[in-house]
C-alpha cells in the first residue's frame, strides 16, 4: 500500500470508490446505491422525469416510502388527511409506473424513510445512500454516506443513478466523556450545536470520532447522524463496528453467505486511517454532560436543564438576534428554564422514535399520567416500530398515562400530515428543528430527548428526567 | 434550464443571519401538488398574527412588488432540502440572491433553477446591503454574471466570486441530467465494475423468508 492510499479518511474511501466520472463543468458524479423516496417530493420528480421522456436507470435500487404526508390517527387511509391524499395517490401511481418498489400506507413496514431503511437492511456501510430529505444523514450511523437531496437531484438521480456533486472538505468532531444516565445522543448533538454553531458544518461532510461516538448504541448513532444536517452539512456519519455488523446481520436485504462475509471484510476497513488528515476538527467535551434543551428559534440557542436562560450582554447582531428568539418564545433572559409551563409533547420522527427512544420514555412514563391539560403524542418512527413496541406493551403504557399512540409517519416533526400546534403554544419536541412556525403558526418548540419530553409531558413544565429517574428506582 | 446571464431590477434586503426553509417557504396550512408560490414566499414573515398582510414589511412595501434581488444575511437557506424555497423565489421575479453566505443544499437548489447565489465576504456585504437600503427599490441594481459584476446606486462597482463550473452552468443553462447522461458508458463501467468488486452493492434484493409474517 503506498503512503497516500494509508491516509484517506472514511469520507474519502467512500467517496473515491464511488466516483464515476468528471462532468464538463468540472462537478463529479458519485455513484448512489440505495435511493429512497417519499410522497413530498417524489411525484414533483417523476412528472418532470417522464415530461423529458427519460427512464428511471435503477429502479431495482430505488424505494418509495409514505411518510411526510400520511395521517396518524389510528384506522387511518389515505384520506385521513385529505391533503395528503394527492400525494400518496401520485406516490403510488409514479412508483408503480417506474417499478420501484413501494411501501405504501397499508404495508406492514411503512414508516419514516430513514427509520425503515436501516430497518430493512437498505442502508450499508460505505455504501452512499441518497434522499430527497435533508435528514439522509441520519443512516451515516451505520456508516453509510447519506445525501439529503432537492427535488432536481432527486430526478437526477431517477434518471443517471449518479449525483453530480463538489467534493466537500472533511470535518472530524471528537467527542469524549461518558454519558451518564439519562443523558443521550441528542443532548450530544444539542451541546455540540451549542459550542460550534448552526452553519459551522457548510461544506464540509463530518466523521463523529472519539470515545463518547464509539460507545454510543447503534440506534443512538442514527439519532446524532440525523442532526448533522442542523450543522449544516449534508452528511455526518460514525465509522461501522461489531455494533453495526450485529445489528445489520440477518436484515432483509441484507447479503447472506459468502456476499455477508465478503462486504464484511471490505466494512472493516472503511474506518478513516490513523494518521488521516482532516480540514477542520473539533473536540466537544461531554463529560459531565446534562440533559440539553433548546430555549430559542435555532438549534445553537441551546442549554443545559439546569441552567438559565442567556443575558442579552453581547454584540449588537448578537443581541438583535436573542430578543427577536426570546419574543418568539414568550421567555426572558436569566430565568431557569426547568419548570417552564408548556402545552404539548411530541415524541416522534426521524430523529428520536425508534424502539430505544419509545423503550426509554416509557420507563419514565409508566404508572403515571400526562399532566392535565398537556397534549401529548407518541408517533411511532415505523410501522415496524409500533409493532414491536405494542407487542412489548408500551401502547398501553403511553395510552394509559393519557398519551396519544398513533400510525407512523413524519408528523408534527414539520406538520406536513396537518398534526400541529396551536399559536403560542408550547411543545418539548423530539424532532430535529426549532424553527418559527415549523410546528403550527406560532408555536414555542423545544428540542430534547425523548426522555425530557415524557418527563415534561408528566410534569406539566419543563423536567428533568433525572429526577422522575431517581424516582423510578 | 433558464440560463443567467444579466438582469437589472430592484433589489430587497432581509438582512437576518441564518433564514431557513421554513421561513422562506412555509408548509402551508393547505397542501396541494401545485402551491401557490407566490402566496407561499416569506408567507409568515409577511403576516400578522391573525394571517392579514402586514403592509409594513418589507415585501409588501410597493416599491418591493416585483424584486429581481434578494440581499440577506449569513447561512442563507438552511434546513430542510425542499426545492419550494427556490421556486417560491422566482415565482417572484428573484433570481438572484446576495448573502454573506448560504446553506450547502439550498445554494445547489439554486444552481439547478438557473438562480444565481452570490456570497460577498462581510464588508463589502456590509457596504453593498447600505447601498440597497439607501436605494429602498427606487433604483434598479445590475447583476452582471459575464463580467461577475454589480453595479447600482450609491457606490463603484463590486466584483463577486463565483466558481468557474457554477458560473459556467449558469451562463450556459445547461441541462444538468443531459450533461450527466453523457456519462453513461462511465456510470454503466462503474456498475460492471461493482458487480465483481462488491456485488452486494449493485443488487438490493429481499432474502427469502424475510417478507413480515413468512
Amino acid at each position: 500500500m503506498s503512503k497516500t492510499q494509508s491516509r484517506k479518511t472514511m469520507f474519502d474511501k467512500i467517496w473515491d470508490a464511488h466516483y464515476v466520472a468528471t462532468r464538463l463543468d468540472g462537478r463529479e458524479l458519485i455513484y448512489v446505491d440505495r435511493h429512497v423516496l417519499h410522497d413530498l417530493h417524489a411525484p414533483h420528480a417523476f412528472e418532470k422525469l417522464e415530461q423529458a421522456s427519460r427512464n428511471v436507470r435503477r429502479p431495482d435500487l430505488t424505494f418509495s416510502m409514505q411518510d411526510h404526508t400520511v395521517a396518524t390517527k389510528p384506522g387511518r387511509d389515505e384520506n385521513t388527511n385529505p391533503d395528503g391524499a394527492q400525494f400518496q395517490r401520485a406516490m403510488r401511481e409514479g412508483s408503480n409506473r417506474h417499478k420501484i418498489r413501494l411501501f405504501d400506507l397499508t404495508d406492514p413496514e411503512q414508516g419514516i424513510s430513514h427509520v425503515v431503511a436501516p430497518e430493512l437492511g437498505l442502508v450499508l456501510p460505505g455504501a452512499t445512500h441518497a434522499v430527497p430529505d435533508s435528514h439522509a444523514c441520519t443512516v451515516g450511523g451505520l456508516g453509510a454516506l447519506g445525501i439529503g437531496c432537492g427535488t432536481s437531484e432527486l430526478e437526477h438521480i431517477l434518471a443517471t443513478q449518479t449525483i453530480a456533486l463538489k467534493r466537500p472538505k472533511r470535518m472530524r468532531i471528537n467527542l469524549e466523556g461518558v454519558l451518564a444516565p439519562g443523558v443521550t445522543a441528542k443532548d450530544v448533538s444539542l451541546k455540540i450545536m451549542a459550542q460550534i454553531g448552526v452553519s459551522a458544518g457548510r461544506g464540509y461532510a463530518i466523521e463523529y470520532a472519539g470515545a463518547l461516538a464509539r460507545a454510543l448504541p447503534v440506534e443512538a448513532r442514527l439519532t446524532l447522524c440525523n442532526m448533522t444536517i442542523e450543522m449544516g452539512a449534508r452528511s455526518g456519519f460514525i465509522a461501522p463496528d461489531d455494533a453495526v455488523f450485529h445489528y445489520l446481520a440477518e436484515r432483509p436485504y441484507m447479503p447472506r453467505g459468502k456476499k455477508w462475509e465478503a462486504a464484511l471484510a471490505q466494512w472493516r476497513m472503511l474506518a478513516s486511517d490513523e494518521d488521516a488528515i482532516f480540514d477542520k476538527e473539533f473536540d466537544i467535551d461531554c463529560r459531565g454532560l446534562e440533559p440539553q434543551i433548546t430555549w430559542g428559534t435555532d438549534q445553537s440557542q441551546t442549554i443545559g436543564l439546569s441552567g438559565a436562560l442567556p443575558a442579552l450582554d453581547t454584540d449588537a447582531d448578537t443581541r438583535l438576534k436573542l430578543e427577536r428568539a426570546y419574543a418568539y418564545m414568550g421567555l426572558a433572559p436569566g430565568k431557569p428554564i426547568l419548570g417552564t409551563p408548556i402545552e404539548r409533547v411530541f415524541i416522534g420522527s426521524c430523529t428520536n422514535a425508534r424502539m430505544s427512544d419509545l423503550r426509554a420514555a416509557a420507563a419514565l412514563v409508566k404508572g403515571r399520567s400526562v399532566f392535565a391539560g398537556v397534549t401529548a403524542m407518541v408517533v411511532p418512527g415505523s410501522t415496524s416500530v409500533k409493532r414491536q413496541a405494542e407487542a412489548e406493551g408500551l401502547d398501553r403504557v403511553f395510552l394509559d398515562a393519557g398519551f396519544f399512540w398513533g400510525e407512523s409517519g413524519c408528523s408534527m416533526c414539520a406538520g406536513g400530515n396537518g398534526d400541529r400546534g396551536r399559536p403560542q403554544e408550547r411543545v418539548v419536541s423530539t424532532t430535529n428543528r426549532n424553527f418559527e412556525g415549523r410546528q403550527g403558526k406560532g408555536v414555542r418548540t423545544h428540542l430534547a430527548s425523548p426522555e425530557t419530553a415524557a418527563a415534561s409531558a408528566i410534569a406539566g413544565h419543563i423536567a428533568d428526567p433525572r429526577a422522575l429517574m431517581a424516582e423510578t428506582k | 434550464m433558464q440560463a443567467f446571464t444579466r438582469l437589472s431590477g430592484v433589489a430587497v434586503a432581509f438582512l437576518e443571519d441564518d433564514i431557513n426553509t421554513d421561513q422562506i417557504a412555509p408548509i402551508p396550512t393547505k397542501r396541494s401538488l401545485k402551491p401557490d408560490y407566490r402566496e407561499m414566499f416569506f408567507y409568515r414573515a409577511r403576516r400578522h398574527a391573525d394571517d392579514s398582510l402586514d403592509a409594513a414589511h418589507i415585501f409588501n412595501q410597493p416599491q418591493f412588488a416585483a424584486p429581481s434581488i434578494l440581499v440577506s444575511g449569513k447561512n442563507f437557506g438552511c434546513g430542510s432540502s425542499r426545492e419550494g424555497a427556490v421556486w417560491t423565489l422566482m415565482a417572484m421575479g428573484i433570481t438572484c440572491i446576495v448573502a454573506r453566505s448560504m446553506a450547502d443544499l439550498y445554494r445547489e437548489n439554486c444552481l439547478q433553477n438557473g438562480v444565481l447565489p452570490i456570497e460577498l465576504p462581510g464588508d463589502v456585504a456590509q457596504a453593498f446591503e447600505a447601498r440597497v437600503l439607501a436605494a429602498d427599490g427606487r433604483a434598479p441594481f445590475h447583476v452582471d454574471l459575464v463580467t461577475q459584476t454589480i453595479s447600482g446606486p450609491g457606490g463603484e462597482d463590486i466584483t463577486f466570486d463565483i466558481a468557474a463550473n457554477d458560473r459556467t452552468r449558469l451562463l450556459e443553462g445547461l441541462d444538468d441530467i443531459g450533461m450527466s447522461l453523457k456519462q453513461s458508458d462511465a456510470i454503466a463501467a462503474w456498475e460492471e465494475k461493482m458487480r465483481a468488486q462488491s456485488p452486494w452493492l449493485q443488487s438490493a434484493t429481499r432474502a427469502p423468508g424475510t417478507e413480515p409474517g413468512a
